[in-house]
């Protein structure tokens, strides 16, 4: 059924076209065009350092490009705040570190984006907020304050909030970094029955190669050296494809240069 | 040659036209020796020739770490390099001949060609829009701060009562300790320095106009703002960089709720309405000091103190002093936030956010006071 309908669904969610980014005079990466389908994970990769994190914080509006433009729902990114705040409404974020507020528990942190945008009483957004964290597997762990969490309960308390408002493009900085092997498994599964239930569409920063091949329709692949994209596709089929370009193939298998 | 009876050394002979070094002894750190390591070194080069095989000769060497490594990597790289040597490492243990070809590598970025000065002018250019864009962010930050106090007021805003609630309280209770003992001692020791002139001209009882009008005035309201910046400016600086540096800001952006109504509006707000009470207490502390050292040191009677000082301070004075510590209050919360949120994303730069905001606050504060003390003057208050 999710095919059939992102084979219909022809308008892409996300666009960007010939998209140049700097710091300054620093070039980050330049020309870089790519879409994003409805119901689709689209996974940037690249090594440390090639503009990864730089990409999303262009995506989300956070950083204007040098040059080329990004769309959403075939719309360009709109510059004044208010059209700005209406877009990010549908977006939720998961920070590389949870970027949970330190000042409130866990269970604000949730309910905050449903106090914010939606005319729930307080009853109600008690028992979403409950259920969000049961989602996550933090039932029962509202009362406490981030300071008080473990890296990983950090990520998928930041991941409860990132899902308060129902968004339909979820974007993930790193969402495995620093995690154990089950518990950045157990993320992606996460990812991927978030993808399921809510058909969001999703936007993963990461390097982690396991993370990629599990949760990947297609990946971007930045490198450092020649500073735009240099790859794109499904990972598995990029890893084995003779005429993917020689630093793609060598990452998605782990292979350092001898 | 002697070498060979000591720790460390190396010889160097001509064989089959070409150079061999014969390393031996303990080439490590405990036993390294700053001077010998120069001299071999001077004779290894010396013995360089253009174009010539060098040959590595390690059988002696009974000990070895990257200090040696550190010191044939130097000379390797002298000698491919300026004199185009080329050097035969068969000798080597398989395990220095991995880390020394390691090191040559050619590194995965290429090594960046030396920083690129800007000319003069190019600096001073550079700095003169950094300027202008700082104070372009700034009334950026005044008036987006305006903006949401209108939205505030309207009861539009991203608001926390508790947060708010906990401003009040570090802004206010918390910090009555301190601004008592300092306020104190500060009217004593006004107290103090007047009498002593004061009773050369037996004008003793004019101690109590010296502490009722500076400390009501001015003093109590400048003390009162330099310890807030010092201990509330400063914190607000500390806590909003180190969220920004924890990404914590990004993430209210991002849900379109504004850092400056969830975040600044409750600590300014609440620093506005504590630092008049600060100053009204601290005016009565210090009150106390002066009477104390008035009734100690001089003759002055507790009664005749009090009359005299009722006599001395109008409720003008008093009104000036607070009127001057709300707008102290202002400066000090804005000077926080305001550092805190232009705080980059790395523990150093919560470092100067919080030290900038300091200094901007004391300095601004002084400023101020000057400005007003010509602007009472001419008003006639």
């Amino acid at each position: 059924m999710r095919d059939e309908e992102r084979k219909h669904s022809k308008e892409p969610v996300i666009e960007a076209r010939q998209l140049t980014m700097a710091y300054g005079q620093r070039l980050v990466q330049r020309d870089l065009s790519f879409k994003v389908h409805k119901g689709e994970v689209k996974v940037i990769m690249g090594g440390s350092g090639c503009g990864k994190s730089t990409l999303l914080q262009h995506l989300i509006g956070m950083m204007a490009p040098v040059s080329g433009e990004i769309f959403f729902f075939g719309k360009p990114i709109p510059s004044d705040e208010v059209s700005l705040k209406n877009l990010r409404k549908r977006f939720g974020i998961l920070y590389q570190s949870g970027a949970l507020w330190s000042s409130l528990t866990l269970a604000e942190n949730v309910a905050l984006p449903l106090e914010e945008y939606t005319e729930f009483k307080k009853g109600e957004i008690a028992e979403l907020v409950d259920f969000k964290l049961s989602l996550v597997g933090l039932s029962g762990l509202g009362h406490r304050y981030p300071s008080e969490l473990s890296g990983g309960m950090k990520k998928r308390a930041g991941l409860a909030r990132a899902m308060a408002l129902d968004p339909e493009v979820l974007f993930f900085d790193e969402p495995s970094a620093g995690l154990d092997p089950l518990s950045s498994r157990r993320l992606d599964d996460l990812i991927l029955s978030l993808r399921e239930a809510l058909q969001a569409t999703i936007v993963v920063v990461t390097h982690e190669l396991d993370s990629i091949f599990a949760i990947a329709d297609s990946a971007l692949f930045l490198d450092t050296g020649k500073k735009t994209a240099t790859a794109e596709g499904d990972p598995r089929k990029l890893r084995d494809d003779a005429n993917a370009p020689l630093a793609v193939r060598k990452f998605l298998r782990r292979e350092a240069d001898s | 040659m002697s070498d060979r009876t000591q720790q460390f050394g190396v010889e160097v002979r001509e064989e089959e036209g070409r150079v061999v070094w014969s390393f031996s002894g303990e080439w490590t750190l405990p036993r390294a020796d700053n001077r010998r390591r120069a001299e071999y070194r001077k004779r290894l080069v010396q013995s360089l020739r253009e174009g010539g095989e060098v040959c590595l000769e390690m059988k002696e060497v009974r000990g070895w770490d990257t200090s040696f490594l550190g010191f044939l990597a130097a000379l390797w790289k002298t000698g491919v390099n300026e004199y185009s040597c080329t050097f035969v490492d068969e000798d080597m243990p398989a395990g220095m001949r991995k880390l020394m070809s390691l090191a040559r590598a050619v590194p995965e970025v290429p090594a960046e060609e030396g920083v690129q000065r800007d000319s003069f002018l190019r600096q001073v250019g550079l700095g003169t829009m950094r300027v202008f864009q700082g104070i372009r962010c700034y009334h950026d930050f005044i008036g987006t701060l305006f903006l949401d106090l209108g939205r505030l007021l309207l009861g539009r805003a991203s608001w926390r009562g508790k947060d708010f609630w906990l401003a009040l309280q570090q802004a206010g209770p918390q910090a009555v300790p301190i601004v008592t003992l300092l306020a104190f001692l500060t009217g004593l020791i006004i107290a103090f320095i007047g009498a002593i002139q004061l009773q050369k001209l037996a004008a003793d009882i004019f101690v109590a106009d010296l502490v009722g009008l500076s400390m009501t005035r001015e003093l109590a309201a400048v003390m009162t703002g330099v310890i807030m910046a010092g201990r509330t400016g400063a914190a607000y600086a500390a806590q909003i960089g180190s969220m920004r540096v924890n990404e914590e800001v990004d993430a209210l952006q991002s849900l379109g709720i504004s850092p400056i109504q969830f975040l600044v509006l409750p600590k300014v707000i609440a620093l506005v309405l504590m630092m008049p009470l600060l100053t009204a207490f601290a005016n009565v502390v210090s009150i106390l000091g002066g009477l104390l050292v008035a009734v100690g040191v001089t003759d002055v009677t507790m009664a005749q103190f009090h009359v005299q000082i009722v006599g001395a301070v109008s409720s003008v004075d008093v009104l000036v002093g607070l009127f001057k510590s709300m707008v102290f209050g202002v400066i000090i919360a804005l000077s926080g936030c305001y550092r805190g949120l232009r705080c980059g994303k790395d523990a150093a730069s919560v470092g100067r956010a919080t030290t900038s905001a300091v200094v901007t606050a004391i300095t601004w504060i002084v400023v101020c006071d000057a400005l007003f003390a010509v602007v009472f003057h001419i008003l006639g208050i």
